[in-house]
């Protein structure tokens, strides 16, 4: 039966997450925006040993459930419920929660057994970007060769969230460059490493406390048991689709969390804005039409009614997830739309507060700044536009590029 | 009301059922009649009678007044609401205007009331009913109507204009709303061929298909058990919010699947256009945005369906729904360029027919 609202289960997790966004995130919300550089912040340690208790399995295959067992709201509507209000607190403290990183989500989703045991635990980064490598990450360049028992990596990382303070990274590198998507493969790289060095950490715009690391491999050693997945480079089209196509699956169930956080970060700033302008007797209570509201109501509505639509499609990519129902489309399609949501709800709040907006006094703008990356990372809006295009079109990456 | 529901976006059995033939009928007897009626102004002879095997009047009202008893539900309206305006919105709005009465009477009516009203429009043949809310002012503003009506004795007498009223010249029942005279907005029933009563039709840039009508009430009396019993109008307008919106959503829908074909089709340079950026992210955006709308209506409407508030979902809905089908039927003409202008192709018909869009006041549709 058709339902949009959220069942009691998820209310309490929307709760007790709003809870720990509003108690630890918001109050240090600025003080680590201008320290930006330091090691995890102390107040992050017992909300990770707190979140370490109850994460649940994420991005591990779920069971379809069978036709007749009614819908399922499960792991994936869930995260991003819990996402969004701990992004209302603050995004980059939440990259900054030990454990949090798309690395666990990696070997979660396809580690063996004794790699989930061994790393599970772990702060674990990803590493994909390159110089000369973004959003086409099957262009990546640095290698892999194996030698012996271990894995010998070269080249250069970027970009790298928690490359700094986390206990690993999960990097990838290519086993043979012109074997293409297929021969590309991901590695556990722990820290300290021999060969692995920290370049430097990035001064960003926005989500300054968490870290963007550079990361250079040199002859980087580790163990022939840490390659995720098999060693194998698939040889005919149909293996190499399917092989490249698993990595790129797990972005199916991470573009929706991160479409959370511009739902988090975006209704933070609205609801700042609204307290804000109601203190000076604006008020928009949904009576009016758009046409017949002054300008300043009207965009509250635009914003609003934005960030809703987004929200209800981030809700329905998660949802398919859970139902076991394949969602690549949706999940870019929400992403598209939350990252350019955030942007132009976080940027109209600044606009409409006036100097109160662009002030450092209140959060609004570094709301705006914080809101810009999630248009960029886990796929810009441009390559979901591409996903999305392809999809409904039937065309190829070769036909439509 | 918490029934604690789980997340759920599936319809059911009966809503997926219906919703197979609603698309069929829509695109066989609305699509493809849509063009000529559109250039001729009206719906075809027959037209209507034939909409009576969709039984969409028929389903809400209650067995002893000669329906079928089924629950009201404007979930399931908004559903068939898309479904129509996915083969055209005009001749959706006409097929749908008689339950949109109906829908006014079952919320607003009392029993007497329902008795009086409804079995005229349990008939096996189409009995052309409606609401007329809207009025010809710019900043209209259905809080603050210029019809007004006052008590005289057993009656009430009302004066005023309404505009855009779907059928307004044939309808044998009007539910027309007035300002009542020291009590504010209420709903009355008026009947064809009232004295003081008289409508000419009106045309306008699109909904041409359907009769659109200017009312024209000069002190036309009905009997107080006229007055509806329990009108709400902030029910009205954001059901109607909910309406306007469904429709946009059908016909977005529509523009989207006409689309993709043929930017895959034509070509230019030696090249499909489809493989084009700037036109392959046209495409994308329409379907994100009409993602939105369609999930922004429907949780409007499953609100409404719980008996939960939904004020606030349905201005959300129609706000959005009004500006993203503007640029979804704009772009409709752009990708198919000269072609989009030509009336050859519907594309210019659903950008005039969706403009209507923001200024519709689809009352009880859903």
């Amino acid at each position: 039966m058709i339902n949009l609202e959220l069942p009691q289960k998820l209310i309490n997790i929307q709760k007790m997450s709003h809870q720990l966004a509003s108690g630890v995130f918001r109050p240090i919300s600025r003080k680590y925006d201008r320290i930006e550089h330091c090691d995890t912040p102390e107040e992050l340690k017992p909300v990770a040993q707190m979140m370490a208790s109850i994460r649940p399995a994420r991005g591990g295959k779920k069971e379809a459930p069978s036709a007749d067992a009614g819908t399922v709201n499960g792991a994936n509507l869930s995260g991003i419920v819990g996402g969004e209000e701990l992004c209302w607190g603050d995004v980059g403290l939440l990259l900054s929660i030990p454990g949090s990183g798309l690395g666990n989500a990696a070997i979660n989703a396809v580690g063996t057994p004794e790699q989930k045991e061994k790393f599970g635990k772990l702060y674990c980064a990803m590493a994909i970007t390159e110089p000369g490598a973004g959003s086409d990450s099957a262009a990546i360049s640095t290698t892999a060769r194996l030698d012996g028992d271990e894995w010998v990596l070269n080249g250069e990382k970027i970009y790298c969230t928690a490359g700094q303070r986390g206990d690993a990274i999960v990097v990838w590198a290519t086993l043979d460059k012109s074997k293409g998507k297929a021969a590309i493969k991901s590695f556990i790289v722990p820290q300290g490493a021999p060969g692995l060095t920290l370049v430097r950490v990035e001064d960003k715009m926005g989500l300054r406390i968490s870290d963007t690391a550079a990361l250079s491999f040199d002859n980087c050693r580790i163990p022939k048991e840490n390659i995720l997945g098999s060693p194998e480079i698939a040889d005919t089209e149909e293996a190499r689709k399917k092989a490249f196509g698993g990595v790129m699956q797990t972005f199916d169930n991470t573009r929706p969390a991160v479409a959370a956080m511009a739902l988090g970060v975006a209704r933070a700033a609205l609801e700042i804005t609204r307290e804000i302008l109601e203190k000076e007797g604006v008020k928009a209570d949904y009576s009016k039409s758009l046409y017949n509201s002054t300008a300043i109501e009207a965009e509250l509505y635009r914003m609003e009614a934005d960030l809703e639509a987004a929200r209800l499609m981030t809700y329905k990519a998660a949802w398919m997830a859970d139902n076991g129902q394949p969602n690549s489309k949706e999940a870019s399609m929400c992403k598209a739309k939350a990252g350019r949501m955030g942007n132009y709800v976080t940027l109209k709040c600044v606009e409409l507060c006036g100097e109160m907006g662009y002030s450092e006094q209140r959060l609004l703008e570094k709301l705006a700044r914080d809101s810009k990356i999630i248009d960029i990372f886990e796929g810009t809006q441009q390559i979901q536009q591409l996903i999305v295009a392809r999809n409904l079109l039937g065309l190829s990456s070769r036909e439509l590029k | 009301m918490s029934q604690d529901l789980p997340f759920d976006l599936s319809l059911s059995e009966e809503q997926r059922i219906t919703r197979e033939s609603m698309r069929r009928y829509a695109e066989r007897q609305l699509r493809a009649i849509a063009r000529d009626a559109d250039e001729a102004g009206a719906a075809p002879e027959g037209f209507y009678t034939g909409t009576m095997e969709l039984g969409l009047g028929l389903l809400p009202i209650p067995e002893v007044h000669g329906g079928a008893g089924m629950p009201r539900s404007p979930m399931s309206n908004v559903l068939n609401t898309e479904d129509l305006a996915y083969g055209d919105i005009s001749l959706a709005l006409g097929t749908l205007a008689p339950l949109s009465f109906i829908n006014a009477v079952l919320d607003f009516g009392n029993e007497a009331q329902q008795e009086a009203f409804l079995p005229r429009l349990a008939q096996e043949h189409f009995v052309p009913a409606t609401v007329a809310l809207t009025e010809g002012r710019a900043t209209f503003d259905p809080t603050q109507l210029a019809t007004k009506a006052r008590q005289d004795g057993d009656s009430y007498v009302i004066d005023g204009e309404k505009r855009l009223v779907i059928l307004g010249a044939s309808a044998e029942l009007l539910l027309v709303i007035a300002d009542l005279e020291g009590e504010g907005p209420a709903a009355f029933v008026v009947e064809q061929g009232s004295d003081g009563l008289s409508a000419e039709a009106q045309d306008y840039m699109g909904l041409r298909a359907v009769e659109t009508a200017t009312v024209t009430l000069n002190g036309v009396r009905v009997p107080a058990g006229h007055r509806l019993a329990n009108f709400d109008l902030e029910r009205l307008v954001d059901l109607g919010r909910i309406g306007s919106a469904a429709l946009a959503v059908g016909c977005c829908q529509a523009v989207l699947d006409y689309c993709i074909p043929y930017v895959k089709e034509r070509k230019a340079f030696g090249e499909p256009i489809a493989w084009r950026q700037s036109v392959a992210f046209m495409i994308s955006d329409m379907a994100i945005e009409l993602e939105g709308m369609r999930l922004l209506v429907w949780r409007a409407a499953s609100r409404a369906e719980q008996g939960l508030p939904f004020h606030r979902e349905a201005h959300l809905a129609k706000t959005y729904a009004a500006e993203k089908a503007m640029q979804i039927g704009t772009n409709g003409v752009q990708l198919f360029g000269g072609a989009g202008f030509v009336r050859d192709y519907p594309l210019e018909m659903w950008y005039r027919n969706l403009r209507a869009v923001a200024l519709l006041d689809a009352a009880t549709l859903v």
